[in-house]
């Protein structure tokens, strides 16, 4: 498995999972692709740099933990898992198909290297404070790692997650928020105002660190600091482009849960080729 | 059981039961883990929070979370005993019992209390008469009514072997020992209480109390009843449910829950499909309780002994 720091090699794999993203996507016909390209180079940070991990030891106890709380970027979550072996590359082709063991959400009974199954928003962050508050029991040096959306945060266990977190002192959690601005119906802003992030989280007893999402040298010093911090979670504030790196879909509401046509994937490509 | 002895027998706690044993359990098991949210005085959890203040989680206020922590807990290897009032349990929770937990099949045990019309004064807002179905409803969930707390005993011991998603509903009240202390509870098994060929009541929870009552009261006018416990309403006793229907071919079921979708629904299910036979429900209508004494809610709403002998006689006029 590829594991390294620079930043150069860790921009062009999350370049390459941008690709089998899109390409994942238009052969299934349904999936979300604006959140599964916000998300992915803070994945692509995690398991190839930061995060403890094994693909023949899957969830083990010497390991770190990651929870896809908006599990509808799975295609994200699925790109990775293939790349770094969790299965054959050749399963993203099935995405989303009957026999196939790559759920529309992430579905822990079928996919290796998914430990929770994940889809109802607003759930991610409680299943991860259990795992800490078992790591802890257990004296295990583990960080468990959270993604949760902008729009997902609007569920109110969300907030009873990040009482529990701060509550129990749980610095063995890391969250990231992908603030891409954008939810189904709309922007978060029009649709259900979350603002002031920064202070609703800091309110709640959290670490905050705010980063450019897409800044994968940022991305990898906010998690080190993270990791440093002690008696508290931490919260990772990344601002995102919803669907970044596709053109066309940057920052379009209308790609949550819209998938490339065959020749939109093209010009997608060719966004992602750098032409 | 003797008539004499129905009248006189003690009566015990069920959640105080379940509190004291999994207190004790957790000296043993170490991977033992409670959870509550802020009702432990009631569920008796609060025994295991004093006896191991480490391995026990006051969630506060908050079910959603308290599942979905639980189901946490359980994939990285505990074994969780979630516990608050069977109504909030089922009813807050349930997309995160369904989402959290059973998807993925984890070792949650959900111990409610506080389950049926028992609960009285509190009124319909803290009677949970649809817990059972909206569990029962749910893949990978096993189901358990204990009927006393002798059999609450053998539940959760027997829970602590079986892994995976399980419900088990405990009552407010102290409910008659109408077992000893070897009650024989086996998960997906029932068993005869009294033994009778006119008519099988097959009940769960108090109501099998109350079916013996009326099987004393039937003795009388000459017909004879099984009753049966079938406290594991799900996985249920299949075998014993056609047993019954092919020895009496006349069955009532009897349940402290709605009529729609606890074990007279699973009872009809399964004689519906095998061996057509008639089911008179005692339970409650799909309606909402009331403040009031327990044993009056009981009569009000139709799940007491004179309930249970009225269907006993719509179901024999029923038989072919
Ligand atoms: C409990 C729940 N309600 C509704 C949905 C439907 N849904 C799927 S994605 C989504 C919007 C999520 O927005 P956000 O969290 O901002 O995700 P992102 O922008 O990163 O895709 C909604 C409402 C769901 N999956 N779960
Ligand atoms: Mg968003």
């Amino acid at each position: 498995m590829e594991y390294t720091d620079d930043i150069g090699v860790l921009k062009n794999i999350a370049n390459d999972l941008r690709v089998d993203i899109v390409k994942c996507l238009t052969k299934s016909g349904s999936g979300h692709p604006g959140g599964s390209l916000s998300a992915i180079d803070m994945l692509t940070a995690l398991y190839f740099s930061r995060m403890r991990h094994d693909v023949n030891n899957s969830g083990g106890d010497k390991y770190d933990r990651f929870v896809l709380s908006k599990g509808h970027a799975a295609p994200a979550l699925y790109a990775v898992l293939a790349r770094c072996g969790y299965f054959e590359k050749s399963c993203l082709d099935t995405l989303r198909q009957v026999d196939s063991i790559l759920s529309g959400h992430p579905y822990a009974p079928s996919t290796p290297g998914v430990e929770v199954s994940t889809g109802s928003l607003g759930q991610g962050l409680s299943m991860a404070n259990g795992m800490a508050l078992a790591s802890k029991l257990d004296n295990l040096d583990r960080t468990v790692f959270c993604m949760l959306g902008d729009g997902e945060i609007q569920e109110g266990q969300v907030w009873e997650a990040a009482m529990t977190s701060a509550h129990y002192k749980l610095d063995n959690v890391i969250a990231f928020l992908d603030n891409n601005g954008l939810q189904i119906d709309g922007p978060v802003k029009d649709i259900m105002n979350i603002e002031p992030i920064g202070d609703k989280w800091r309110s709640f007893g959290w670490e905050v660190f705010e980063i450019d999402g897409h800044d994968i040298g940022a991305i990898l010093t906010a998690i080190d600091k993270a990791r440093k911090v002690t008696g508290k979670p931490s919260m990772i504030w990344a601002h995102t482009v919803k669907g970044k790196g596709v053109s066309f879909m940057e920052n379009k509401v209308s790609f949550h849960g819209v998938t490339p046509t065959e020749i939109e994937l093209e010009t997608a490509l060719a966004d992602l080729a750098g032409e | 059981m003797a008539e004499l002895t129905l009248n006189t027998i003690e009566k015990k706690s069920l959640r105080d039961e379940y509190g004291s044993l999994i207190a004790e359990l957790g000296d043993t098991h170490k991977d033992i883990v409670v959870l509550d949210s802020d009702l432990s005085c009631s569920t008796k959890t609060a025994k295991f929070a004093k006896r191991h203040p480490e391995r026990f989680f006051n969630m506060g206020i908050a079910e959603a979370d308290m599942i979905s922590t639980a189901a946490g807990l359980a994939s990285a290897g505990k074994k969780p005993y979630a516990s608050t009032f069977a109504v909030f349990a089922t009813g807050r929770a349930w997309d995160q019992i369904r989402q959290s937990v059973c998807l993925s099949k984890l070792n949650v045990k959900i111990v409610s209390t506080h389950g049926g019309i028992t609960v009285g004064e509190d009124g319909p807002s803290h009677q949970a008469m649809e817990d059972v179905a909206l569990m029962r409803v749910m893949p990978n969930m096993t189901v358990i009514v204990p009927a006393d707390a002798n059999e609450t005993r053998a539940v959760i011991t027997e829970s602590l072997k079986t892994p995976g998603p399980m419900y088990i509903r405990l009552t407010r009240e102290k409910f008659p020992l109408i077992h000893g202390e070897d009650c024989g509870f086996k998960l997906g098994k029932s068993r005869v209480v009294r033994d009778g060929g006119d008519i099988a009541i097959l009940a769960c929870g108090y109501m099998v109390y109350k079916s013996l009552q009326a099987a004393n009261l039937l003795a009388e006018e000459g017909i004879s009843c099984r009753v049966i416990n079938m406290s594991s309403i799900k996985p249920i006793d299949e075998e014993a449910i056609l047993r019954a229907a092919t020895e009496c071919k006349a069955l009532v079921t009897a349940e402290e829950h709605s009529i729609l979708g606890g074990l007279g629904s699973a009872v009809t299910e399964v004689v519906c499909e095998n061996n057509p036979t008639p089911v008179v429900r005692v339970g409650m209508d799909p309606v909402f309780g009331k403040s009031g004494k327990s044993e009056i809610l009981l009569e009000k709403f139709g799940m007491n002994t004179t309930a249970i002998v009225k269907a006993v006689h719509r179901s024999l006029s029923l038989k072919r």
